[in-house]
């Protein structure tokens, strides 16, 4: 019989994983009907997904396609059943193999963003809890102005310093997406609420220039 | 029956999914430290890469946890936990329980009460952002196939593939920083605050390779944050 390698066997428990994860998540709205005799009318659990599906269905197609070159095999499965992808799991395994020095496409590259994106899972489920169990405790703390000031401002504070590490070693790939972007969140500032549906935007734009410049030769 | 959207049934299936989600990571965490040592890896960087990862993490999630709070003001405690804890996001997570409620009538300022309400919110959030979830094992083979392709034919333009495509969302979300300008000053804090940190990650640049501070490599990133959250909540008050 074939040894299967470690690829072949990440790919095996991370669908395993996965799909017992699906499984799960879908028990939780059906356990919460039957405990309580609660089945809501088709129609406005239809009505209810109108609102969000069309976006978020889309969008959810994109980062699959998006974060799997980004995130590696190991990392892909546990990310898209974790979740936070692009303000937490993203992030935190590119800035890993940055430190390390590694490519995603390699063996190194693979296990770093595996590690990074489980230990992130990890001590966010943790918090999260500690928070939920400690709530009387931290809520004053929680809901204090200044840390709502501080935390209002975790996304500039992340993708300044995240952005300046890549721009600077990218600068001729960055600056089409970066001005382009700036540009129309200046021109049409309602698009903020739909950031995720703009990152395959970026995406596609900073790919075109790559391959303009490789083609030229200036890359 | 009586329904209250802090019943111990539904704490328990919380603490069900969070122990599931632990056990995941736990596994995929284990199986790729042992992977890295197989390798040759060196296990103080396996370590490093633990530690660097835990604490970069603890600010992002403090907010999650804010998100949290949010959402259980109107859904209770536990079904926030749980959808705040697996796949999904504060910015989906309120309007797919604000659009199920409105399908429904009921309001979003106050605590549910009606269990009808609650299940299809609950079953509206849960099918929202499941396709992202069972795309994966679904798309994950000919993806990584297309890049594999991709860089068999020209190594150099696979690397330069993931480069772009990670400066597209790092794009879209340093272009996001701007979208408030227009309001006057007080909407330019988010612009300072990317600018900041940037400054603060060039700082810790000049640290680590012209004074060679190696730790701070490891830490570069969460001290950068935390330190541009702390310049926000000095600058607010002034400017704002």
């Amino acid at each position: 019989m074939a040894v299967k390698s470690y690829e072949d066997k990440t790919h095996y428990y991370g669908k395993l994983w996965i799909w017992i994860a699906a499984a799960v998540f879908l028990l939780v709205p059906v356990s919460v009907c039957v405990y309580y005799n609660a089945w809501p009318p088709f129609v406005s659990v239809f009505k209810g997904l109108l609102g969000v599906a069309p976006i978020f269905w889309t969008v959810g197609a994109i980062e699959v396609i998006t974060f799997t070159p980004m995130l590696g095999t190991g990392g892909t499965y546990l990310a898209f059943v974790t979740g936070n992808l692009t303000n937490l799991k993203v992030p935190c395994a590119i800035n890993a193999m940055e430190i390390n020095d590694v490519k995603v496409s390699t063996e190194e590259g693979e296990v770093v963003s595996t590690i990074a994106v489980a230990t992130s899972s990890i001590v966010t489920t943790l918090i999260i809890a500690a928070g939920v169990i400690l709530l009387g405790t931290l809520t004053p703390i929680l809901n204090s102005p200044a840390l709502k000031l501080a935390f209002d401002n975790i996304l500039p504070a992340l993708f300044g310093a995240l952005g300046v590490v890549y721009i600077s070693k990218n600068w001729k790939l960055a600056i089409a997406p970066v001005l382009f972007m700036a540009a129309l969140f200046m021109a049409v500032p309602s698009l903020s609420g739909s950031v995720g549906v703009l990152v395959p935007v970026g995406a596609i734009i900073s790919i075109s220039v790559a391959r303009l410049l490789y083609k030229k030769n200036i890359i | 029956m009586n329904f209250n959207p802090n019943s111990t049934f539904l704490f328990l299936i919380a603490i069900i999914i969070i122990i599931f989600i632990l056990a995941q990571s736990l596994f995929f965490l284990v199986r790729a430290y042992r992977r890295g040592k197989e390798i040759g890896m060196d296990a103080k960087k396996l370590r490093n890469t633990i530690t660097s990862s835990a604490i970069f993490t603890i600010a992002p999630a403090v907010s999650i946890l804010l998100g949290v709070l949010t959402l259980s003001k109107f859904l209770g405690l536990p079904l926030p936990w749980i959808r705040l804890s697996v796949i999904g996001a504060i910015t989906y997570e309120l309007p797919a329980a604000t659009s199920a409620a409105s399908a429904l009538g009921a309001p979003v300022s106050e605590t549910i009460t009606d269990p009808a309400v609650y299940s299809a919110i609950a079953w509206v959030m849960t099918l929202g952002i499941l396709p992202s979830t069972i795309l994966v094992p679904i798309l994950i083979r000919r993806i990584q196939g297309g890049l594999i392709s991709v860089r068999n034919k020209d190594s150099k333009w696979g690397e330069l593939l993931i480069n772009a495509m990670f400066l597209g969302m790092i794009s879209a979300f340093m272009g996001m920083v701007f979208s408030s300008i227009r309001k006057g000053l007080a909407g330019w804090i988010p612009v300072f605050v990317m600018l900041f940190s940037a400054f603060l990650m060039a700082v810790c640049g000049v640290l680590i390779k012209v004074f060679k501070v190696k730790w701070l490599q490891d830490y570069a990133l969460p001290i950068c944050m935390l330190g541009a959250m702390a310049f926000a909540a000095v600058i607010t008050p002034v400017i704002g």
